[in-house]
């Protein structure tokens, strides 16, 4: 069943590069249709889902792939890749349906998406480390096309460092996965048996080689300061539903990756460098805040609030590493709370980023000293950019709220300075936010945006789940954090 | 001549084992008849000729694949599962050359001779694949340059492809003649050419004189393989060749070249002759020269050539593993697929684009002619080792090989040139997707089309499909014992 929500997509992509006679507007709807698939799929797998505490990878498929190297094609879903994937489906069908110029070439433009969506999918589903590599790497070729084609500004060289940079990572990565993979015994690329082995239980220099070579590739990709120079410029000039999922699911892959492979297949080295990990974390959820509170620019603004943000998720996960034999329920609860921020984040930066995009297809700019007193002309926008930004800086009863709370209880007890010093993050980030509302949309309205109108019906459809949702996990979050949980108290040994 | 106690080999001469030299060398005679008799008008048909050589040739190696025995006439010519690979790989880029050149020489009066020279040359990188003795490699350097030079320089009167032609062939004549050198050094300390016979031989030898023997007879495959330091002929060869010509010349001697250098490896006593740490430095500076150099070409075939000198440098990993990783065999047959059918993917680009050079005549390439665009793109993205093209896997090999052999620094090297390797062809790949189309893009025809779509699903397939060659090159070796 989880294959579908990869192949469909996928050979949507193909249908769409080969059928030349095909209009905008029916591009669109087959675009739709196959993102829709995915979506459907998730609900159902989340209906199916078990999760009776385990930890077990449930709805598992498997095909013997290269049995020579023992690489298998192997599909599955636990507690943490399930609200990973489901929401990277609903953010998926929420940017392929966002209005977008998409410069005469809609076909290609739609088939991007799609092939994006496929490889996003993959990697959360992933359940062998060679095939998890080539859904990674693959991200970054559909990407790369939907910045240089379609983004703008001086969006080819932007999308070259995105390129580049990430490529970078991805490389590293395929170092310590062979790490990982020449230490097992029998070698095997499968996910499960990796956990069940711990191939570099002993430690020792090659441990911790393998480990260096994961934080140099997840962390390009989260990113960890002082990897993140190839994010602004990438989110700035792709268009905005690239821009949503670029910050919405790529970055994902990054922390994703360090819940999956490192924390489960070689916990102890982990532990052993869990500390400078977190002060990586606290260092980018200050420096994020700080440099966002600099920006004159709208999407740079929120480019630099997912550094922040992506930092809580990466102290969250250090944290777990480093509670997990003294503390385990403290680790849990930080661990529940980074897997949540990750999808929480995921739903409120896509908002954000669409957002965005429609300011700028209305203004053409996001210079914030041009804006102002929108609220008037334009409530729907407002009303959800409001609901997006509070979330953002974690008001009560939205998502980020919840997920960020528990992230630093559980890392209060684990690191409790460190923990202290982010929490300065937050307040950055309410500033930062709080200002950017302030700006563009209080105040006198100034007279070039007198005809400035409202969100669109389109618009209001893709972003309404969304906000629903941040409001729904903020409300409620039980639903979501039993499956985490699922997954992480098997995770952390409770 | 062999040792007979070693009884790796039959002492016979079974002429069954070198069936596909021999279909070679009657199709490159036929050939050449049919090219003298045969009207102008009817030489692409020594095309045709040439195709079916090739098809018997591969059906004749492909037979031998499991053979009962991995040496054959006393110890000098392998008939082992490498050297079937390596066969099939040589003829199948022969084939594909052959396909890309007949619209290209279509024109000139001297087309069916063209395909004689071509099958002789892809005589001698079979002969390389399979040379297990001094002697044979010499051989098959010595018939693969010769003809190569030839190649390199068939439109005499082009003044480039003629400098093409002499340089290749002052650098060949060069490496050539130290290569010969070094056998004689090597026949003086073993007392015998076979490559098993030297296994055992040179144990005792004099540090010294194994050394400089072996280096001189290295500098010789370093030439075919266009690895440092004696690649400098290849821009120039890719730039000024005839451009199916560069195809190949790129491509096939490589081929037989590194199993030749594997081969020979595994021949020489480890603790006499550190071999494995001056091929990895070889690689390293191999790969490291080759993409610095192509990083700010605006010569398109220039950058070609340069990133098949850098590739060079990642098949060289292969060697450094030999002997310390079990995947290391594995790892170079397939790398030799995957770099074949790449790097011929790309050339039949630029041949199909009636061998365009200028980088910025590759603007709007991807809405003029969105299939060679995309043949473009996947060519490339497998050089640099993107999943799941042949180059992808081909790099987990190579990189697992490396660092099983605890070679984890030329890994990591090889990481920073693959990166690197993105960010020149992205300068070609870039234009033809973001920027207008400059001017009409005039092509040549059917045939060239066709080989480079055959590379680009090939590229796709060898990758997606690794199971099949990997498994049957699992049990594969260079060298027996």
């Amino acid at each position: 069943m989880l294959s579908v929500a990869i192949f469909v997509p996928l050979l949507g992509a193909v249908a769409l590069l080969v059928a030349r006679s095909l209009s905008e507007r029916s591009a669109r709807l087959a675009a739709l249709a196959a993102a829709a698939v995915p979506l459907v799929v998730m609900i159902a797998a989340w209906v199916a889902f078990d999760g009776n505490g385990d930890g077990a990878f449930e709805l598992v498929e498997s095909v013997p792939w290269i049995p020579t190297l023992g690489v298998g094609y192997k599909v599955g879903v636990d507690g943490v890749s399930l609200p990973l994937a489901a929401m990277t489906a609903l953010l998926f069908l929420a940017a392929i349906a966002y209005p977008a110029d998409r410069r005469g070439r809609p076909r290609q433009y739609f088939a991007a998406f799609l092939f994006l969506e496929a490889a996003s999918l993959g990697v959360f589903l992933a359940l062998d480390l060679f095939l998890f590599y080539v859904f990674f790497d693959v991200s970054l070729v559909g990407m790369y096309f939907l910045i240089a084609v379609w983004g703008h500004g001086d969006a080819p060289r932007s999308a070259l460092k995105f390129f580049l940079y990430t490529l970078a990572g991805s490389l590293a990565m395929l170092l310590a996965i062979l790490g990982l993979y020449l230490a097992s015994e029998p070698r095997t690329f499968d996910m499960a048996a990796l956990i069940d082995q711990q191939p570099l239980r002993g430690g020792g220099l090659g441990a911790a080689l393998v480990f260096l070579g994961f934080t140099v590739g997840l962390g390009v990709k989260t990113p960890i300061v002082p990897f993140h120079t190839w994010l602004p410029p990438a989110h700035v000039d792709a268009p905005a539903p690239a821009s949503a999922i670029l910050a919405g699911v790529l970055l994902k892959m990054g922390t994703y990756g360090f819940i999956r492979i490192v924390l489960s297949m070689m916990p102890d080295t982990f532990r052993r460098f869990a500390l400078p990990l977190a002060i990586a974390a606290v260092v980018s959820i200050v420096y994020g805040a700080l440099v966002a509170l600099a920006q004159t620019n709208l999407k740079r603004l929120v480019a630099y609030s997912s550094v922040n943000h992506m930092g809580y998720v990466i102290l969250g996960v250090a944290a777990a590493a480093a509670g997990m034999p003294d503390d385990p329920d403290a680790a849990r609860l930080a661990l529940n709370g980074a897997t949540l921020e990750m999808v929480a984040h995921g739903l409120i930066t896509g908002a954000l980023f669409l957002l965005v995009g429609s300011v700028w297809s209305r203004a053409g700019t996001y210079e914030l000293d041009r804006f102002g007193g929108l609220a008037g002309r334009a409530p729907a926008m407002t009303g959800a950019t409001v609901v997006a930004a509070f979330a953002s800086l974690g008001l009560p009863g939205l998502a980020g709220f919840v997920a960020e709370f528990q992230v630093f209880a559980g890392a209060f007890a684990i690191y409790p300075v460190l923990a202290g010093v982010g929490l300065l993050g937050i307040v950055v980030t309410a500033a930062v936010f709080l200002r950017m509302l302030q700006r563009v949309f209080l105040g006198p309205l100034p007279e070039r945006w007198a005809s400035w109108h409202d969100l669109s019906r389109t618009e209001v459809a893709a972003l309404g789940p969304l906000v629903a949702l941040v409001v729904a996990i903020g409300v409620a979050p039980a639903w979501v954090l039993d499956v985490i949980d699922a997954a992480t108290g098997a995770l952390v040994g409770t | 001549m062999g040792d007979a106690g070693m009884g790796h080999g039959g002492m016979d001469m079974p002429v069954g084992s070198v069936a596909p030299e021999i279909v070679l060398v009657v199709g490159a005679v036929v050939v050449l008849v049919f090219a003298l008799f045969a009207p102008r008008r009817a030489q692409a048909g020594a095309a045709v000729l040439a195709l079916v050589t090739l098809g018997v040739a591969g059906v004749a190696s492909a037979v031998m694949l499991r053979g009962p025995q991995p040496l054959t006439f006393f110890d000098t010519y392998a008939a082992d599962d490498a050297a079937v690979w390596a066969k099939l790989v040589v003829l199948g880029v022969a084939a594909v050359v052959v396909a890309l050149s007949v619209e290209w020489f279509a024109g000139d009066a001297r087309h069916g001779e063209y395909y004689t020279l071509l099958l002789l040359s892809t005589l001698g990188a079979v002969v390389l694949a399979s040379a297990a003795d001094l002697m044979a490699v010499i051989l098959g350097v010595l018939l693969s340059s010769v003809t190569g030079y030839v190649l390199a320089a068939y439109h005499r009167t082009d003044a480039r492809s003629g400098e093409a032609g002499i340089k290749y062939y002052l650098l060949g004549a060069l490496t050539n003649a130290a290569m010969v050198y070094g056998a004689v050094l090597l026949f003086g300390l073993g007392a015998t050419t076979t490559l098993l016979g030297l296994q055992g031989s040179l144990a005792g030898a004099d540090r010294l004189a194994l050394v400089a023997g072996a280096a001189l007879f290295v500098l010789g495959l370093a030439f075919k393989l266009g690895a440092v330091p004696a690649h400098p002929w290849v821009p120039d060869v890719a730039d000024g060749a005839p451009a199916p010509a560069a195809a190949f010349l790129t491509v096939a001697p490589k081929v037989g070249a590194l199993v030749a250098l594997g081969r020979l490896a595994m021949a020489l006593p480890e603790d006499r002759v550190g071999w494995r740490l001056l091929v990895a430095v070889l690689a390293a500076a191999t790969m490291t020269l080759g993409n610095l150099a192509a990083l700010w070409q605006d010569d398109v075939r220039r950058l070609l050539g340069w990133s098949s000198v850098s590739q060079a440098g990642y098949g060289l990993m292969a060697v450094v593993a030999l002997g310390r990783s079990d995947m290391a065999v594995a790892s170079l047959l397939y790398f030799l697929a995957a770099y074949a059918a790449a790097n011929l993917a790309a050339f039949a680009v630029v041949v199909e684009l009636r061998g365009r050079a200028d980088r910025a005549g590759y603007a709007g390439l991807a809405s003029a002619q969105p299939v060679l665009a995309l043949v473009l793109v996947l060519a490339f993205l497998s050089l640099v080792g993107v999943p799941p093209l042949a180059g992808f896997t081909a790099k987990v090999l190579l990189f697992a090989a490396t660092v099983d052999a605890g070679y984890t620094w030329l890994a990591v090297l090889a990481v920073a040139n693959s990166v690197l390797s993105l960010a020149y062809y992205l300068r070609v790949l870039a234009p033809s997707y973001f920027e207008p189309l400059a001017a009409p893009v005039p092509v040549l025809g059917r045939w060239a089309k066709t080989a480079a779509v055959t590379c680009a699903v090939a590229v796709v397939t060898l990758g997606v499909l690794a199971e099949g060659p990997l498994d049957a090159q699992r049990a594969a070796r260079l060298l027996p014992g």
